[in-house]
């Protein structure tokens, strides 16, 4: 366990290569032996692409920059899931004594129209920028603000609030959903700043706003299969939604 | 005669800045929407800036290289922020505020830009919950304050351990909002690869557009640098694998003076490496060693599990070595001490580079506690164990879980192994009190500036100093310089080749956009044997070893004939494949690296100039008898502003520090 005491594992890695946007993609597959198990999912395709690199070969392009779990920007779809088997957990903090020697992983990237490909494993999340440009704010000025003490918010509403605003941002929802919904990330944000007194002046002109950018934007709707919630890395919770569907209904209604 | 203008306000302390925003030249709303400012970054001092100054009316494009402005590195701060509301009724104050950070600073920071820091720190925690950042509550609905090292107050706000996530995402929402009502341009996914200069003064920026690889002239009547830190220059840092130094490289370049760049921070408290593969460390918060206790066996070379060791054959030796502060000594002294241990043969882990950090003690302290709450009499040891573990998963589980995935050990059974990381730079772009550098136009916001934490920044300070500078400070401070541009620019309307008529047809963009294109191309076209990223690991080795947590006049001088060679060696012989075309992070990281090369170089150079030990610089020729950091503030109370002169040749030029309002002393935690 832990320092140097990982055993090493020889892989199997079938990987989504794709030149651009408009080229069509394919799996291609390596070879890897020697993998530490105490390797980060991300370090494996350090040493892949150095390989690839030395055999003369492009390096497979992915997004990643923290490393820590929490910017949201590394988007693998490993086996099959976003972020790969482990739960609550991104990909760069899925480590590789997940995995067991011998076994073919095969990773792709996240699969949504409204998240095009850049380029292999990299795609154009973008789309979340501009909801959140649509709405996903309190429109208060720099210099605005009273004195932070003046508002009082209870605990619990401060932890709830808290517990959506923890989404990093990193479209898994999307990719675990069925029909590409982006319904728990835009929810997230609707919920924080529902639940708490700064965000009720523009509160229902923000839920309408948000969720008209979501769907020009190509998101499919939510069915309630609840794929989202179980592969959100952060756990945010199902019951956003709900609350963004009453809070979209009160607002149509006058 | 120095060149170096700080341009510190007159007035007493207290008066400087109230006194000096109430008089500064001021821009009239019409003006501000003829003014374009390019903002280079967007974390936390990046996004704050870009928002404030939208809101004012000015016409504001925001570049980072992330796929969002939400991802920047601001977002991994654990801890909290500071800030002197005194909510706790504790005794704290602007006053006691400024002059903790000083005294942090080791007394190598400048009084007038933290004293304004401690001013404006109250204004922050205001703006953001006012935008909705839920920052930690208590049962009555007030904030909910914590204690941070190198301080006697709680003045600590937080949002459990994601407070600077929480902080981007208020200032990601301010951006955003302007991005929507078209005040903001947002360009994602590009990165400035220079800043182009005209008569030495700062007109736009050259950036590559990382998805087609385009090259692309961007003016500005002001180029703002909020680029964060360079402490990737080690390689293994906390820091995040895109972070790097090449807009504040190629703003060095072209002028502006680096200041202080051997000041690094080195965390105390940061999961080992576990071998070659590893690509970045992982912090563990520093509210862990408030709670936790720091350990080595006493015998070298102790293979026992750490549990079968008995509490007599132990060394607390930070409690042994430093009874009045123990565990809770600042963040250099607590990493030298670790090193020393570990580089005297007793540290543990198969690497032998790693010190415990045990819970077992407070554990069960909590679990008496706890069981004292519970009314149980005489609780088994088991039982005790058991209470006081809900209560250590309650304070620091997702610490814990962080733990536990990444070294596959369980902390609540056996002790932590950790050892120090690099974490921080308090160096940077030289700047004046208006955050400009000594390129005029051209000014450095947040952790890309030298100004506000001297030799050492205290836990906590790095949210504070990003924020006021984005928010409070350069919304003031930027005015200065545009009054006078707009002055300049009646005064050349009707000059048919000026600036404000050619913009990025000036023939000084073309010679940027074509110097940075050949470079892109000279990478491609070495097709040498080794990879950017096998330069990088050597460069951090080299930098680690000699300009590390302990550094010497031999170690350094090698150090820099080393890396010379190396960037020899990465000129000809690097493998860069793909093309300029097209989405290619190994063809960015090729001139990220670059960069650090040559940045690296400098430190040395700076560290081998500083014959003291201050902060996080420790030069082991400047030590007390006991081993400790010894300053020298007869020849060294200066920032060190150096100026490149071309490759490997850089002069230096002193801002004498001078402190009117603190006496210095000698730090002791004895």
């Amino acid at each position: 366990m832990g320092s140097g005491h990982g055993t090493e594992l020889n892989l199997t890695l079938k990987v989504w290569r794709q030149k651009n946007s408009k080229a069509s993609g394919s799996f291609e597959t390596h070879q890897l032996t020697g993998i530490s198990t105490d390797m980060s999912f991300l370090e494996m395709f350090d040493v892949l692409n150095e390989k690839l690199i030395s055999e003369g070969k492009e390096a497979i392009a992915f997004d990643h920059d923290c490393r820590e779990g929490i910017c949201g920007m590394c988007s693998m779809y490993i086996n099959g899931r976003p972020h790969g088997p482990k739960q609550g957990v991104t990909t760069c903090q899925l480590h590789m004594r997940s995995f067991k020697n011998g076994d073919t992983i095969v990773v792709e990237p996240w699969r949504s129209a409204a998240f095009p490909v850049i380029k292999d494993l990299a795609v154009d999340r973008s789309a979340f920028d501009r909801i959140i440009a649509s709405g996903g704010y309190v429109s208060v000025n720099t210099g605005n603000a009273q004195d932070a003490n003046n508002i009082l918010i209870p605990k619990t509403d401060a932890d709830e609030a808290f517990g959506a605003a923890a989404c990093i941002g990193c479209g898994a929802c999307v990719a675990a959903c069925k029909n590409s919904s982006a319904m728990l990330f835009v929810s997230a944000k609707v919920s924080q700043l529902a639940l708490l007194p700064q965000g009720q002046v523009e509160r229902k002109e923000r839920v309408k706003k948000m969720v008209a950018q979501m769907d020009e934007e190509g998101f499919g709707n939510c069915t309630n299969t609840g794929a989202c919630e179980a592969e959100c890395p952060k756990g945010i919770s199902i019951e956003n939604i709900a609350r963004m569907n009453r809070e979209l209904m009160s607002a149509n209604i006058k | 005669m120095s060149k170096l203008d700080s341009k510190i306000p007159e007035g007493t302390l207290e008066q400087k800045w109230t006194k000096y925003r109430s008089t500064v030249p001021l821009v009239n709303p019409a003006n501000k929407r003829n003014l374009e400012v390019l903002v280079i970054g967007s974390g936390l001092a990046g996004a704050s800036a870009a928002a404030s100054l939208a809101e004012m009316g000015y016409k504001v494009k925001v570049f980072c290289f992330q796929d969002s402005p939400r991802r920047a590195h601001s977002i991994a701060a654990q801890g909290g922020i500071n800030a002197a509301k005194n909510y706790q009724n504790d005794g704290d104050s602007t006053y006691r505020l400024f002059y903790d950070t000083i005294k942090g600073g080791d007394y190598r920071a400048r009084e007038a830009n933290v004293h304004r820091l401690a001013e404006v720190s109250t204004n922050i925690i205001d703006q953001c919950v006012a935008q909705g950042v839920p920052l930690a509550r208590e049962y009555g609905g007030l904030l909910s304050n914590r204690s941070f090292g190198g301080t006697q107050v709680q003045r600590t706000f937080y949002a459990a351990g994601q407070t600077g996530q929480q902080l981007l995402l208020g200032a990601y929402s301010a951006l955003q909002r302007q991005v929507g009502m078209g005040a903001v341009q947002l360009c994602s996914r590009h990165e400035m690869l220079d800043v182009v200069t005209i008569d030495g003064v700062a007109r736009g920026i050259i950036a590559r557009n990382l998805i087609t690889g385009e090259m692309e002239k961007h003016f500005g009547h002001a180029v703002l640098l909020c680029t964060g830190g360079y402490g990737n220059v080690f390689y293994l840092s906390t820091n995040a694998m895109g972070s790097n130094v090449t807009a504040a490289w190629k703003a060095h370049k072209k002028g502006a003076y680096f200041g202080n760049p051997c000041y690094t921070q080195i965390h105390p408290t940061c999961i080992p490496v576990s071998g070659d593969h590893q690509s970045k460390l992982t912090l563990m918060s520093e509210s862990l060693r408030n709670d936790g206790r720091i350990w080595v066996p006493k015998k070298k070379d102790d293979t026992r599990k750490p549990t079968d060791i008995p509490e007599e054959e132990r060394d607390y030796y930070l409690e042994r070595r430093y009874p009045a502060f123990g565990n809770l000594v600042p963040r250099d002294v607590a990493s030298r001490a670790a090193k020393e241990r570990c580089d005297a043969g007793y540290g543990v882990g198969n690497s032998k580079m790693a010190v415990y950090l045990d819970f077992a003690y407070n554990t069960a302290r909590y679990g008496r506690t706890e069981a004292a709450k519970r009314n149980i009499q005489n609780p088994s040891q088991a039982e005790i164990m058991r209470l006081g573990k809900e209560v250590v998963k309650e304070k620091y589980g997702n610490l814990f879980d962080m733990y536990q995935q990444i070294t596959g050990e369980n902390p609540y059974e056996t002790p932590m192994r950790i050892y120090p990381a690099v974490h921080y730079t308090m160096g940077g772009l030289w700047v004046d009190y208006n955050l400009m550098t000594t390129v005029k136009g051209l000014y450095a916001l947040g952790e890309a500036n030298f100004s506000d934490h001297g030799a050492n920044r205290l836990g906590a300070s790095a949210l504070m100093q990003g924020l006021a500078d984005g928010y409070f400070v350069i919304p003031y401070t930027l005015g200065v310089y545009l009054s006078a541009e707009v002055s300049r620019m009646s005064a050349e309307k009707d000059k048919t080749d000026s600036i404000d008529k050619l913009k990025t047809k000036h023939p000084a963009f073309d010679q940027a956009l074509k110097e940075q294109t050949d470079l892109i191309n000279k990478f491609l076209s070495i097709k040498g044997t080794k990879s950017v990223e096998s330069f990088h690991k050597r460069l951090g080795l080299i930098m680690w070893n000699k300009c590390g947590m302990a550094r010497n006049k031999e170690g350094l001088t090698e150090a820099i004939a080393q890396i010379q060679a190396l960037r020899k060696e990465f000129w000809s012989d690097v493998r860069v494949l793909g093309s300029a075309d097209e989405f290619n992070p190994d063809l960015e990281k090729a001139g990220r690296v670059a960069d650090f090369i040559e940045l690296g170089e400098l430190m040395c150079k700076d560290a081998l100039n500083r014959e003291e030990s201050c902060g996080g610089h420790f030069r082991e020729e400047h030590q007390t008898e006991e081993g400790e950091a010894k300053r020298d503030d007869v020849n060294f109370a200066y920032v060190a502003a150096w100026e490149y002169k071309g490759v490997s040749e850089w002069e230096l030029n002193k801002e004498e520090l001078k402190y009117e309002n603190i006496k210095i002393a000698q730090r002791s935690y004895k």
